[in-house]
C-alpha cells in the first residue's frame, strides 16, 4: 500500500476537514439535546420531547430560533471586541480536533488515506497551544460587555484556565514518557503494542487529566465563570441569539474535543480492544501492523470495514466521556472559588510533579532491567494503582474537598476521633456581641420572646 | 503554496506589529500582538519548526499575553500614559531603538549578500537529517539537557529567584 500523491492528499484533506467539521457540529447539536434529556432523567422530568420523535428535532428548532432572534448590543459595550469574543471562543475548541486520529487508515484506489486531518509531528503540543488560547474568548466577552457580572465571570474563567493548564500539561508528561512521542497516532500505536490502554499503567495521570479537563471546559463542578446563582450567567450574560449560541457551541465542541482526547490518550483511541487486526502505523513509509519475533516489520492490511469498525470504537469511547461530562454536571455541586484554586495549585500541581518523578524512575528502572511487553505494563499498572490509591486516601481526609472551612476549624491530632462538628459550626460559635439582642430593662427596645 | 502562505503570515505579522503601536486601546494593542505572535508561529511551521511554533503559541500567546491581559484589565489602564509616550524621553527612546534595530537589520542583510554571516549556518539538509534522527523535540531537547545543561539550570534558578522575590515583596505589602 502506497502513500498518497500530493494532489490526492490535498483533495482527501479537504474532504476530511469538511466531513469532520460537519459531523462535529451535528454531534455538538445533539449533545445539547442529550444534556437536556439526561438532566431531565436525573431530575425525574421528561425534558424536551415535543419537536420530532423523542425531541430529536429540538436542536434544529433551537438553531432556527437562535438565528431569527433579535441581536442585542449593550449600549456601553465595546462593539468590536464584543463581536470578536464569540469567534475567539469557538475557534480553539474546533481546530484542536485536527490532530486527533479518529479511525484506522482507509485504503482507496489512490493510496492509503490517514483518518486524521493533520498528522503533525507535535500533535499534543498543538492541542495544548490552542487550548491555551481558549482564555481570550471568555475574557474578552466578559470585558467587552462592560457588565460587572460578565467581567467577574471572565476573570474567573481566565484564572481558572491558567491554573489548570499547568495540571493538564503535567498529567500528560507520563503519557509522553511512556509513548516516547507526542503525536497522537504514535500514542495510539504504542498503546496497541503495549497491549494496555494507558488508563491502567497511568491511572493517576488519567484522573488528573479528567479533573483538569473539567476545569478547562468550565463544566460543573468547575463552572464558576458561569455560576448562574451568583453571576447571572457570567461572561456571556450580555450575549443574545446566535452570538450566545456560539458560546454554547464552543462549550460543547470543547467537551467533545476533550472527550476525544481522553479516549485517544488513555483508552487506546480508535483501537478495538482485544484484537490485533487493527494495528496499523506508518513506519519508514510503509504501513505496518507490528514486528515479528525476528524484529522484522509486518505489512498491515487496511480495509474499509476495519476503518468503519475502528471509527465506531472511537465514537463509542468518545461518547462515553461525553456522557460522563453530562452525568457529572447534574450530579455534583459547584466548588467554591478558593477550593478551585486550592485544588489546582496545592493538590494537583505538587502531586502530579511527584507522580511524574515516580513514573519516570519506574520506567527508567524497568528499561535498565530490560523488562518489556506484558510485564512492563503490569508493573506500571501496579505502581500507578498504588499511587492512585494513596492519592484517593489522601483526598478523603476531609482536607481538600471541604476547603477553607475545615482548614480554619480546630482539628484534633491525626488519627484521633474528633466529633464531626463541621455542619454545626454556627451553633457552637458564640454569637458575636454586636449581633446579640440586648435585653432592654426599660422594655422599650427590641426584646426576645421565647 | 508555501510562498503564498509565507506572505500572508508575514503581512499579518507586520500589520499586527503596526497595530500594536497604532492602537489607542491597550486591549486592542494586545490582540494585535497575539495576531503577530500567531503569524510568527505560522512562519515557523512553514520552516518545518513545528515544535518552536507550538511553544511560541503556548508560551507567548497563551501564557504571557494572558498575563498582560490580566494587568491591563485589572488596572483598567486608560489613556493617561499617552502623553508620556509622545514627548521627551519616550520619543528619544522610540527613535533610538528603532534606529538601532534598522542598523542591525541592514548589517545582517549586507552580510547575507556578501555570503558571510550565514555561511556557518548548516543548510536545510543538515536540519532534515537532524530531525529524522532525533525528531522535532529531540533535536532541541537533547542538546538542551546535555551540552547546555548548566545554562539551562542557571536560567531555572534565575526564574525561581525572581519568583520568590516577587512573592516576598507582595507578602510584605500585604
Amino acid at each position: 500500500m502506497d502513500e498518497l500523491s500530493s494532489t490526492a492528499f490535498v483533495i482527501s484533506s479537504m474532504i476530511k476537514v469538511t466531513a469532520a467539521f460537519t459531523l462535529m457540529m451535528a454531534v455538538v447539536a445533539y449533545m445539547t439535546l442529550a444534556e437536556r434529556r439526561v438532566s431531565a432523567f436525573i431530575q425525574d422530568r421528561l425534558g424536551p420531547n415535543r419537536v420530532g420523535k423523542f425531541g430529536l428535532l429540538q436542536p434544529v428548532a433551537d438553531g432556527i430560533k437562535n438565528i431569527v432572534k433579535e441581536e442585542t448590543m449593550p449600549a456601553t459595550a465595546n462593539r468590536r471586541f464584543f463581536l470578536l469574543a464569540p469567534m475567539l471562543a469557538i475557534f480553539p475548541a474546533v481546530v484542536v480536533f485536527a490532530v486527533i486520529p479518529f479511525a484506522a487508515p482507509l485504503p482507496t484506489p489512490w493510496g492509503v488515506v490517514d483518518m486524521i486531518i493533520a498528522d503533525i509531528p507535535v500533535g499534543m503540543l498543538y492541542v495544548l497551544a490552542f487550548s491555551s488560547l481558549g482564555v481570550y474568548g471568555m475574557f474578552l466577552a466578559g470585558w467587552a460587555s462592560n457588565n460587572k457580572y460578565a467581567f467577574l465571570g471572565g476573570l474567573r474563567s481566565s484564572s481558572q484556565m491558567i491554573s489548570y493548564e499547568v495540571a493538564l500539561g503535567l498529567s500528560l508528561v507520563p503519557v509522553f514518557m511512556l509513548a516516547g512521542n507526542v503525536t497522537l497516532t504514535e500514542i495510539v500505536w504504542q498503546q496497541q503494542q503495549l497491549g494496555f490502554w494507558y488508563v491502567l499503567p497511568l491511572s493517576l495521570a488519567f484522573i488528573f487529566f479528567v479533573i483538569s479537563a473539567f476545569a478547562e471546559t468550565n463544566r460543573l463542578p468547575f463552572d464558576l465563570p458561569e455560576a448562574e446563582s451568583e453571576l447571572v450567567t457570567g461572561y456571556h450574560t450580555e450575549y443574545s441569539s446566535m452570538k450566545f449560541s456560539m458560546f454554547m457551541i464552543a462549550e460543547y465542541a470543547h467537551i467533545l474535543t476533550v472527550s476525544a482526547l481522553m479516549a485517544t490518550l488513555f483508552l487506546g483511541g480508535w483501537s478495538v480492544p482485544f484484537w490485533s487486526g487493527d494495528h496499523m502505523f506508518w513506519y519508514d513509509g510503509v504501513l505496518i501492523s507490528g514486528f515479528n519475533a525476528a524484529g522484522e516489520a509486518m505489512a498491515a492490511e487496511p480495509a474499509v470495514w476495519k476503518t468503519l469498525l475502528t471509527f465506531a470504537a472511537f465514537g463509542v469511547k468518545t461518547l462515553f466521556f461525553v456522557g460522563v461530562f453530562i452525568w457529572v454536571r447534574w450530579t455534583l455541586p459547584r466548588f467554591r472559588y478558593d477550593q478551585v484554586m486550592h485544588l489546582g495549585w496545592k493538590v494537583l500541581l505538587p502531586v502530579s510533579i511527584a507522580y511524574v518523578a515516580l513514573l519516570g524512575a519506574t520506567i527508567l528502572l524497568l528499561d535498565q532491567m530490560g523488562v518489556t511487553g506484558f510485564a512492563f505494563g503490569a508493573i506500571l499498572t501496579l505502581v500507578s494503582g498504588a499511587a492512585t490509591l494513596a492519592f484517593i486516601f489522601f483526598m478523603d481526609r476531609g482536607r481538600v474537598m471541604e476547603g477553607a472551612s475545615v482548614a480554619s476549624s480546630p482539628r484534633g491530632p491525626r488519627g484521633a476521633i474528633v466529633p464531626d462538628t463541621r455542619g454545626v459550626r454556627e451553633l457552637r460559635d458564640p454569637v458575636p456581641a454586636a449581633l446579640q439582642v440586648r435585653e432592654d430593662k426599660s422594655g422599650s427596645g427590641p426584646t426576645v420572646t421565647h | 503554496m508555501t510562498d503564498i502562505l509565507f506572505f500572508v503570515f508575514a503581512a499579518v505579522a507586520a500589520g499586527g506589529a503596526f497595530g500594536v503601536v497604532l492602537q489607542k486601546n491597550p486591549v486592542g494593542s494586545l490582540l494585535f500582538m497575539v495576531a503577530t505572535l500567531g503569524s510568527v508561529a505560522g512562519i515557523f511551521v512553514l520552516f518545518e519548526a513545528h515544535f518552536l511554533a507550538a511553544i511560541q503559541v503556548m508560551v507567548y500567546a497563551g501564557a504571557i499575553m494572558v498575563l498582560f491581559l490580566f494587568v491591563i484589565m485589572l488596572l483598567n489602564l486608560g489613556h493617561d500614559y499617552r502623553r508620556d509616550l509622545t514627548r521627551g524621553l519616550g520619543m528619544i527612546l522610540a527613535f533610538g531603538v528603532t534606529g538601532l534595530m534598522a542598523g542591525l537589520l541592514a548589517r545582517q542583510f549586507r552580510g547575507a549578500e556578501e555570503g558571510l554571516s550565514l555561511a556557518h549556518v548548516p543548510g536545510p539538509e543538515a536540519m532534515d537529517a537532524l530531525l529524522a534522527e532525533k525528531g522535532a523535540i529531540g533535536a532541541l531537547a537533547i542538546p538542551l539537557f546535555t551540552d547546555y545543561m548548566l545554562a539551562f539550570e542557571l536560567t531555572g534558578i534565575l526564574l525561581l529567584v525572581a519568583l520568590v522575590g516577587a512573592i516576598a515583596i507582595a507578602k510584605r505589602r500585604a
